[in-house]
């Protein structure tokens, strides 16, 4: 009889380790995830507007059908990137995910308080190997730090009306992501 | 023999509850920090960093981008006020005022998260679209069949579930359900 109740008792405290174990895993494995899903359809470092969801097929599920939406897939082993989007219709946001899909960050069209959202991304480290004095002058230009070196940025714009929408779809497709050593330097 | 016997009985009751917990907690969504106010349930801190592992399993799971808290939150509905599952072939109305938001949208899924077809092609308004009351409060009409005012078509389905996602908003991780955050009421008039 103890016997059987240890053995129960050593049968639960096996199975907390394997959920434990499984919930963890879990996303480490998961084929069908976001990044997963969109790994085969965006090039890298190039901003691709996604199609609207529609009741036939969506790219990803729960996705709101009212905004335009495009993903810059980064990878940031080459060096910074700069985004740069510009804001269009009723409102605009950019939110950055990790590869497994985690939103570290986000900022809308108000909080970046320009007609352009523009930012830079870089790993901790990048930031950390920028010259001082450049640091300065970029005082007001927003750096974003990336806990991963790849990712997905996701440039989303809102269509009040159905109407609008194309408006909206042609402001995100106008976004643009690309290696800060590809950027012409204003000065 | 007994030894054999007894590990083996152990390797079954873990492999059952380990993944039948895991099975059950993915399923029924057990993300810590959850916030219920009424029929509407969210999860703020699924959309940041501090994402906990129920959160990110769920997500990997489902397949979605989840909302960012500095975009907004996400608010979900599977049931009315009362607890009865949304039904597509019920009359069920969507009423009230939702916390302060810059723009919010409300959208109709099936259970898989897909847009439920339908004839007009309509899967969800944005606080723009919506017809209001004088007193800015607003009445949507989730039903099969067409409505007066806004009509939300189910397309028939039997389950679905409502989400409404508010956009540059106070409300995030740090709310608590209260008077500050009224959401709308959810309530299934009439099934056939």
């Amino acid at each position: 009889m103890i016997r059987w109740a240890l053995l129960i008792l050593g049968g639960c405290l096996l199975g907390g380790v394997v959920h434990i174990a499984t919930i963890i895993m879990l996303p480490r494995t998961a084929t069908r995830d976001a990044y997963s899903r969109l790994e085969p359809i965006t090039p890298v470092n190039k901003v691709t507007p996604i199609p609207p969801p529609t009741s036939d097929a969506a790219t990803m599920p729960y996705m709101d059908p009212a905004f335009a939406s495009a993903i810059c897939r980064y990878d940031l082993s080459q060096g910074p990137m700069k985004l740069t989007v510009p804001v269009r219709t009723a409102y605009t946001s950019v939110s950055f995910y990790t590869d497994s899909d985690v939103a570290y960050y986000a900022i809308n069209d108000r909080a970046a308080g320009r007609r352009v959202i523009e930012l830079d991304l870089m790993t901790v480290d990048q930031h950390n190997q920028m010259p001082e004095e450049e640091d300065v002058t970029a005082a007001d230009r927003l750096i974003v730090e990336s806990p991963t070196l790849t990712g997905l940025i996701a440039i989303r714009a809102l269509a009040p009306e159905p109407s609008l929408l194309p408006q909206a779809q042609s402001a995100v497709a106008a976004a643009q992501c690309l290696r800060s050593d590809d950027v012409k330097r204003p000065r | 023999m007994r030894l054999l016997l007894g590990t083996l009985f152990v390797l079954a009751v873990g492999a059952v509850i380990g993944l039948g917990g895991t099975y059950l907690a993915l399923k029924r969504g057990a993300a810590f920090g959850s916030l219920t106010i009424g029929a509407w349930t969210a999860w703020p801190k699924t959309g940041t960093a501090d994402a906990d592992p129920y959160a990110r399993a769920s997500i990997a799971r489902i397949g979605l981008l989840p909302t960012a808290v500095g975009d907004g939150i996400t608010f979900a509905a599977e049931a009315d006020d009362n607890g009865k599952p949304l039904d597509g072939r019920c009359d069920v109305l969507v009423s009230g005022i939702t916390p302060s938001a810059r723009f919010w949208t409300i959208t109709l899924y099936n259970r898989e998260g897909e847009l439920a077809a339908n004839s007009v092609g309509r899967h969800g308004f944005t606080s723009q679209e919506i017809v209001r009351g004088a007193d800015g409060s607003f009445a949507i009409i989730a039903a099969p069949r067409a409505q007066p005012g806004n009509w939300l078509p189910t397309g028939g389905i039997e389950r679905y579930t409502l989400v409404l996602r508010l956009y540059d908003t106070a409300v995030g991780v740090s709310t608590r359900a209260g008077r500050e955050v009224p959401m709308p009421s959810i309530t299934t008039r009439s099934c056939p």
